[in-house]
């Protein structure tokens, strides 16, 4: 069985002298970025700042319209914001330059960070028959004007060295406008050849932190379930990818029923449910080594729903005993456990806030589905869904700021976001059966499953913007369910 | 009876019924889409259902008695027709009292994975609880849900949907009294 682990690669800024510490676009938090633009911004930004603004707008979910970005033709170099329509920044990513032993690994990677950035809608990257000029050597001078007149806002180079099985990329993303490189995105990843994509991940995630002022998403891992079998007779196991499919290790066999797998938030260790024992049973599972231990054994019960609490030293599940299903917590260290609620009715799916203090979890107390926040203590909890329809799956934003969950209503599921009060509800999609979004560790996109209805029906991985765009389907070999988004990975 | 003395009884029930590992769905017991592959590990074996026309074998009950309750929308209400079934299941196993019986709760497609699980307890529960206030003892009877993981009608209609929301009652020979 494949190991899922990967070395992390080491980072170090590049400093040659061609660092150009010249301010594009800050890196600092998006409130700050968000004060900066209601202030005028420095004059000679003025052009990026049309160019950059509408996109951070657009960032902040101010938009809401399930329409996928559309690519210009000859478009003049600015994002607009239609109804929600987003026009992608033209960039460019010649391939990487081979500085010794790189072979396919130079193309290989510049593709990655390619498809990383067309994958967020916000770019569009220029055909190589369009460039004016090439890129001869790393450090060679870039001639700016030629990128300009083909409409580049970025560009990119990069170059990759192999060494028996090391691999080192570097790179730089200047800003064609002004001829300078980007603040902070001038670096050097080292690592394993076995990593390459992670190096291409780094080097994307880094691109698209400069440019929107969000963390990046790349360099992540997702578990999920893959499924194959009939409907009546579904084989299920555990397994996990990069977030762009790539990369699938397989973690257990089919021989038992496993569902909804969790990160800790180290990425260490998987949390599911597995029906190995011939009961549901919360699960542990160590990435590295693959072996698992059963949670909570109690006879006569069943285990299932677990989470990892932000600090990695909790797990809150939900414990169904007599037919009645209630939420408890249970201390991975002192192995102690705890009631958290206690009614008669189904309280099922929690999630941590990420400071640790709330959980937000799902109960039919009042007779359907709805979503509910108590403290991490424990208690009855406020209810914060308030539309129509029933609501489940709960899960609380890496940034804290929102809820996303699974809706149903009218005998369609949608994926939606509220605030954590329940206010400024949004559904992203609609189908025959949406269900279970995890977070990008940047907060900024979900990934879910969608299945399809009848006889023949089949679970994917989908994926979609906060903001409802850029919804689509992830790649996977066969049917997909479950998926739970890793922390960035270090 | 003492508590302790129950308490043996229904570790020792538990101890069979382990035996028998009760996911019948598992690749135990005959891989992909063999539900039960004689001799497959772990798996009921189903060649030991014996003859529908002997009262005492599982095949009677499954077919004679009846095996399964039926149930609305999000409820785990047994109806009057369920009572009927399951009337006579707790007559046939306090006749029958070699057997012991896992009850499996299921729910449709509708709702999410999570809430079907819970849902699926709720109404494994709520037959178990039947039985007992039938006369069954506890400690031969034990349950378990799989939400919406193995459906029994594969299309998505109520039509189909009327037949996954069910309790099943699976029984395995070997629970000595």
């Amino acid at each position: 069985m494949t190991r899922a682990h990967i070395l992390a690669p080491t980072v170090q800024p590049f400093a040659d002298g061609a660092v150009v510490p010249e301010v594009l676009l800050s890196t600092r938090p998006l409130a700050w970025a968000m004060t900066q633009m209601k202030r005028s911004l420095n004059p000679m930004r003025a052009a990026l700042r049309t160019l950059f603004a509408p996109m951070l707008v657009a960032l902040l979910g101010l938009t809401m319209a399930g329409i996928a970005p559309v690519s210009a033709q000859n478009a003049p170099p600015r994002i607009v914001i239609g109804p929600g329509v987003i026009e992608p920044m033209p960039i460019a990513i010649p391939t990487f330059i081979d500085e010794g032993g790189a072979g396919e690994y130079a193309r290989e990677i510049s593709r990655v960070v390619q498809s990383d950035l067309e994958g967020t809608g916000f770019f569009r990257t220029i055909g190589e028959e369009a460039y004016i000029s090439r890129i001869t050597g790393f450090d060679a001078p870039v001639a700016f004007e030629d990128w300009k007149a083909i409409n580049a806002q970025v560009l990119i180079t990069g170059a990759v060295s192999v060494s028996g099985d090391r691999i080192t990329v570097k790179f730089r993303a200047y800003d064609v406008f002004n001829g300078q490189v980007m603040e902070g995105a001038a670096l050097q990843f080292a690592g394993t050849t076995q990593g390459w994509r992670r190096m291409a991940h780094k080097v994307a995630d880094v691109v698209y932190s400069k440019i929107t002022g969000e963390g990046g998403y790349f360099d992540s891992r997702v578990v999920f379930v893959s499924e194959s079998g009939p409907k009546n007779a579904r084989l299920k196991r555990l397994a996990v990818m990069d977030y762009d499919g790539a990369n699938v290790a397989y973690l257990t066999d089919s021989a038992s029923i496993v569902l909804a797998p969790r990160f800790s938030p180290t990425g260490d260790r998987i949390l599911y449910t597995s029906y190995e024992s011939g009961f549901p049973r919360i699960t542990l599972l160590d990435v590295a080594s693959l072996s698992r231990q059963s949670l909570d054994e109690q006879p006569g019960t069943m285990t299932f729903a677990p989470r990892f609490s932000p600090d990695g030293g909790t797990v809150v599940f939900s414990l169904e005993r007599g037919g009645n299903t209630d939420i408890y917590a249970l201390n991975l260290s002192s192995g102690g456990l705890s009631q958290l609620t206690n009614a008669p009715s189904i309280e099922t799916a929690p999630s941590f806030s990420p400071d640790g203090s709330q959980i937000v979890f799902e109960s039919d107390r009042t007779g359907s589905p709805q979503i509910y926040v108590m403290p991490a203590s424990g208690g009855e909890g406020t209810r914060i869904s308030g539309g129509a329809g029933r609501y489940g799956t709960p899960v609380w934003s890496p940034r804290g700021d929102l809820v996303a969950f699974t809706k149903q209503n009218e005998g369609r599921f949608h994926i939606g976001v509220m605030r954590t009060d329940g206010s400024e509800e949004r559904l992203l999609t609609a189908s025959f059966l949406d269900e279970g979004p995890t977070w990008a560790p940047n907060g900024r996109v979900l990934m879910f499953t969608r299945e399809t209805s009848g006889a023949g029906g089949q679970a994917q991985l989908w994926s979609v913007d906060i903001t409802g765009r850029n919804l689509k389907q992830i790649p996977t070999e066969g049917p997909a369910s479950d998926p739970a988004w890793s922390p960035l990975l270090p | 009876m003492t508590l302790a003395v129950k308490s043996l009884l229904v570790i020792a029930a538990l101890a069979l019924a382990a035996c028998n590992n009760p996911d019948r769905y598992g690749a135990g017991a005959g891989g992909p889409g063999g539900a039960g592959g004689p001799g497959g590990a772990g798996g009921i074996d189903t060649t030991g259902l014996g003859d529908p026309n002997n009262p005492t074998s599982i095949a009677y009950f499954n077919q004679r008695v009846g095996d399964r309750v039926l149930f609305a929308v999000d409820q785990s209400t047994i109806s009057p027709e369920g009572r009927a079934v399951l009337t006579a299941q707790a007559q046939w196993l306090m006749t029958n009292a070699g057997y012991a019986a896992i009850i499996e709760g299921h729910a449709d497609e509708q709702g999410t994975r999570e809430y079907n699980l819970a849902l699926g307890a709720r109404r494994a529960a709520a037959v178990q609880n039947f039985l007992i206030s039938q006369g069954v003892p506890a400690n031969r009877l034990r349950t378990i849900s799989y939400g919406k993981e193995r459906p029994i009608e594969v299309c998505s209609t109520e039509e189909c949907y009327m037949q996954n929301r069910r309790a099943v009652t699976v029984l395995s020979a070997g629970a000595g009294v």
